[in-house]
Parts: C-alpha cells; structure tokens; sequence
C-alpha cells in the first residue's frame, strides 16, 4: 500500500527545467538490518549539482537511506540491499553486491553528524582521502588539500597551522575540516548526515552557507532534524516516514503546498 | 523528617536545621567509615610490598658490586656472580618478544577488525582470555613436549623463549584488543568514507591510535615473562651455567650468527631459586641481591609502561 502511495508521488516530478540532468536514480531499494525492514520500496532521482534534502521523524529511515549511498551499512554485520540506487553518467547500480563498497566512497563522500576529525595534522586530515588513492606527489596533494580548505571556507583560518592536530579546533572548524576531507577526492555526490546537530547557532551558520555555495559544482544530499535546515539550504526535500517516501518534491512546493496529509501534519508539527 | 509546612514556620527553623544536621553527621559516619577500612586494606598491600622489598635490600644489597654482574656463578658465595644469568634473561626475553609479540598483536587486530561476528571467534576469545590464566607450568608441560621434544629445539634459548611467548600472547592479545576497541568507530567510519581499504583503516588509523595500549600490554606481559621461573625449569632450563652463548654478531661474514638460539641457558629468577635453595647465609644473600635485581628490571619495565601511556595517549584526543 505504502509502496503504491510513493510510486504515485512521484509521477509528479519535480521541476525538470533548472535541473534536467539526474546524477542519481533510486529504483525499488528495500533495506534490512537483519531481519527487520528500514527502507521500503524507496523510488527518487537525485539531481545533478543541486541540494536535496530527507526530512522526516527520527526512526523514519532517512539516515539509513543516506548511508546506502556510500555502502556504510557494509561495515554493519547482517545487513543486506534490495533494489537499485543507479549512479550516472555510468549507470553503476552502487548498492549491488557485486559493486565494492570501496569503489562507490571513492566516488561518494560524507561528512558525518559528529565532527570525526583524524587525531593527525590538518594537513593529513584533508589530505588522507588521496593518500589512500596512492597519490604521493607533493605539489599535487599540497594544491588539492588548500582546495579542499578553500572549498570549506577554512584555509585562511588554518593555512599558517597546517601542521597543528586537526582535533584541537574548535566544533565548527572541525566540521569544516571534516567538510574539506570530503571534498578534497572531488566526489560526485557529498552526503551529509545531519551535519549540524553537534554544533553551535554561529557554527552551524556558516556550514548552512557553505552547503549553499557547494550546490552548483557538486550534489549534495543531506538528512536534516531541522525543517527550517532544509528549507534554507535544499532546491529538493524528501519526507520520509516510518522507512517509506512519503512526497518528494521541490523544496518551495513541499513547503508551502504539500500533496500529503502526513507531509503537512509533521510540517506543522502535528507530530515528530 | 520535617514537612515543608513547619519548615515554613518561623520558630521550627532552628530544630530543622538541627535535624538536617544530624541527619547528615550520621551518613557522614559511614563516609569516614569506609576511608578507614579502605585505608587499611590498601595499607596490607603496600606494607607488605614495601617491607618485602626493603627486607631484600638490607640482605642484598652488599653484594651488588659490578663483581656481581660480571661473574659466572661459583661454589664459592663472595665469588659468584649473574653475568650468564643476566645475558640469558636478556637472550630468553628477546626471542619471546620477537616471536610474541607480533603473533599476538596481529591475533588481537585480527579478532577485533577483521574476524566475523560468529560461534568460531566467540569461542576463540573464550579460549585466548581463559588462556591468561593458565598456570604457567602447565605451558611449562606443554613446551617440554612440543618444543624441546617433539620440533627437537633441545633444552635451548629458542625453546625457552618460545614457552615464554606462548604464555605472554593470551596477556597480549587482550590488552591489544581493548586498546583497539577503544578507538571509537566514528574514526574508522571517517577512514572508511574516504574510500580506505580495511587494511589502510587498520595501519592509519586503528594501529597508531592504539600503540599506547598495546604497548603497555607488550611490557606488561614481558614483565610477568622475567619473573617466570617454573615453565623453564620444567623444559630443562640449568642452574648452574659458567660460560655465555655465542656472540649473536662476529667480526667475520656474514657477521650475525644465530648459534647462541641452541645454546643452554639460565635466568635470574633460577639462578635466584637455586642460590635460595644452598645451605649458608652467604648464598641466600646472592639470592637477595639477584631478587633485587628482578624487582628492580620489573619496576622499570612498568613505570615505563606507564610513561609511554601517558606521553603517547597525550598527543591523541577525540
């Protein structure tokens, strides 16, 4: 029943004009953490170089859905994918148990819901995603980790402490430093699992801004708790509930003229 | 108790102040109570500890002369000395912690990072942990027949090394596996989504952060691994040795040589045992400033142990 109801939704699709091109299609994914059902029948297309955001009550599954675009469940015992989450332009279906999960993260990066800083330098930090490609030459690490910290507004702040262990700055910079991590492999899709629930109202601010600046260059998807979150920051918002997608639409109309009844009772915090 | 009404009235409050007084005197009697008691219990251990160790000194401690480093032992007392017992200490210790400690800390990596989550690994670590506690002359046994008979190793250093590193593993691959528990995921997930192989994640990440616990394991379990002395009496360690194995470096080519693996051994704790067991005060004094000696490399292996946990753990904070 579940399943039909999101089918529905979605033949309406979102507006085509700004974003034509998709970077991602999610087609009938279920997901299992042994025996119990986290995602059920999950159909939506990710669009290239915008933010779209998965909002939803806690349990409703939007973590477990973003963490099946990087394979992190893998490192879960007992846990298993159905269905297709298709990566383009090659048509990869990354949650195939024949695709190695090492090989989707090389495309897809993440930024976590805690800042998980490496206890090393700040250098080693950005740098360690290309370290462990086997990319040895100096200039060329040296000019991709001040992109990265460029990219995560960050290097004016650190480029003369490079050297300095990236756990001793503080909650927003770690963030940010976690933010350059990510982006210094130039992946094609940057995930970010409730990036600013650990952090203070300035800090989380200005990730906030920088999730905006990234749109454009890369596709982001992010699960937020917060709805004011995704409405700043997301052209696209998925509401989930209870491991179904429940409306799936463009930020601006998912907002203001939700096409579900559960869409517009958690949005007005009839519950959640 | 006093209710929150007459609390209210002026006049009752100096009683209930009395009241919470005493109330609180009594509970405070059971506080002072119990730092007694677990004054007292912590003073039998460190007393004891204390006065062992100063007994052994004032035995002992006349003996320790650069003499007594660099004699054979000898029938007579005043000549004898611990320089093979020493060398064969260091020899023994060195092939146990070549031979232990990477098996052991590469089982305790394993167990941690690598091994399924099913009955096989349970009943693996059930085993490594009941392992630790082992009587140690039962390895003692078990190294009589498999090493010293059985591979034909003899009554040799390799023989007696490898019985101690068989008996300091299970001490080893706890403590590393605590240690690697004890980096949190949140790490390892980072690694991970950069795309790191299980391996890159484990030499990074999970090995560095961990070497301060794992270190303390290694010196802990060499520390125990010094002061064993039945194992190696029961392979056919001697009490009586007057020359040194051969030199593990020659001037000639190819300039190392590994006879000194074959060769008979002693130890400090043995040569101890049997200075202890000859009639004569003179001899029981060798033993005291042999026992000196023990405590005193033991003592240092663990404050160092304990530094290196500090000094390395200070620079890692998540």
């Amino acid at each position: 029943m579940g399943a039909q109801r999101a089918a529905t939704v979605l033949e309406v699709k979102p507006n085509r004009e700004h974003h034509p091109a998709v970077k991602s299609r999610v087609k009938d994914l279920n997901f299992y953490y042994g025996k119990s059902q986290a995602l059920k029948r999950i159909n939506m297309e990710i669009y290239e170089h915008a933010v779209t955001a998965l909002i939803g009550p806690s349990g409703c599954g939007k973590s477990t859905l973003l963490r099946c675009f990087n394979r992190m469940h893998d490192l879960t015992p007992d846990t298993h994918y159905e269905g297709e989450i298709r990566l383009y332009p090659d048509d990869v279906n990354i949650v195939s148990s024949e695709v190695d999960p090492i090989e989707v993260r090389m495309r897809i990066s993440m930024v976590f819901q805690k800042p998980n800083p490496f206890p090393k330098s700040i250098y080693e930090n950005v740098a360690y995603g290309l370290r462990v490609r086997g990319i040895r030459n100096r200039t060329e690490l040296d000019g991709r980790v001040e992109a990265a910290l460029r990219g995560a507004a960050l290097w004016e702040e650190v480029k003369d402490r490079l050297d300095e262990p990236g756990t001793a700055l503080s909650g927003g910079q770690q963030q940010r430093l976690c933010i350059a991590r990510a982006l210094a492999t130039d992946p094609e899709i940057v995930l970010f699992d409730e990036p600013t629930s650990a952090l203070d109202p300035i800090a989380t601010a200005s990730i906030e801004d920088l999730i905006i600046s990234m749109a454009g260059s890369v596709t982001v998807l992010i699960v937020t708790h917060n709805m004011q979150q995704a409405a700043r920051v997301s052209t696209y918002t998925a509401f989930m509930y209870l491991g179904e997608l429940i409306e799936y639409g463009p930020t601006n109309e998912l907002f203001t003229r939700p096409r579900q009844q559960r869409t517009s009772d958690y949005l007005t915090g009839r519950f959640g | 108790m006093t209710s929150v009404a007459q609390r209210l009235a002026l006049e009752a409050l100096p009683q209930y102040t009395a009241e919470v007084r005493t109330n609180v005197a009594r509970r405070r009697r059971w506080d002072l109570v119990f730092a007694v008691v677990g004054l007292l219990a912590t003073s039998v251990g460190v007393v004891t500890l204390v006065a062992l160790f100063v007994d052994l000194i004032l035995d002992g401690y006349h003996r320790l002369t650069p003499d007594f480093f660099f004699s054979f032992p000898s029938r007579r007392a005043a000549e004898a000395g611990i320089l093979s017992a020493w060398v064969g200490t260091c020899l023994v210790m060195f092939v146990t912690a070549v031979i232990g400690v990477p098996l052991a800390v590469s089982a305790g990596i394993y167990l941690e990072e690598y091994a399924p989550r099913n009955w096989m690994t349970a009943l693996i670590e059930i085993n490594v942990s009941n392992l630790a506690a082992v009587p140690s002359i039962v390895y003692g046994l078990l190294a009589l027949g498999l090493f010293v008979y059985t591979l034909g190793f003899g009554q040799s250093i390799l023989s007696a090394g490898l019985t101690l590193a068989m008996m300091i593993m299970p001490i080893i691959v706890v403590a590393t596996r605590e240690a690697v528990r004890a980096v949190p995921h949140s790490i390892r997930e980072a690694a991970y989504a950069v795309g790191a192989t299980r391996w890159q994640v484990t030499r990074d990440h999970v090995l560095p952060y961990s070497i301060p616990g794992i270190a303390t394991g290694v010196i802990i379990g060499l520390a125990r691994a010094i002061g064993e002395t039945a194992p190696l009496i029961t392979i056919g360690a001697l009490t009586f040795i007057a020359y040194l194995p051969d030199s593990p470096i020659s001037t000639t080519p190819p300039f190392v040589s590994f006879d000194w693996l074959w060769s008979g051994f002693t130890v400090l704790p043995i040569q101890m045992f049997n200075w202890v067991s000859r009639p004569g005060t003179a001899f029981h004094a060798n033993a005291a400033a042999a026992g000196i000696v023990i405590v005193l490399l033991t003592l240092v292996m663990n404050g160092f142990a304990i530094y290196l946990r500090y000094r390395l753990r200070r620079r890692i904070n998540w």
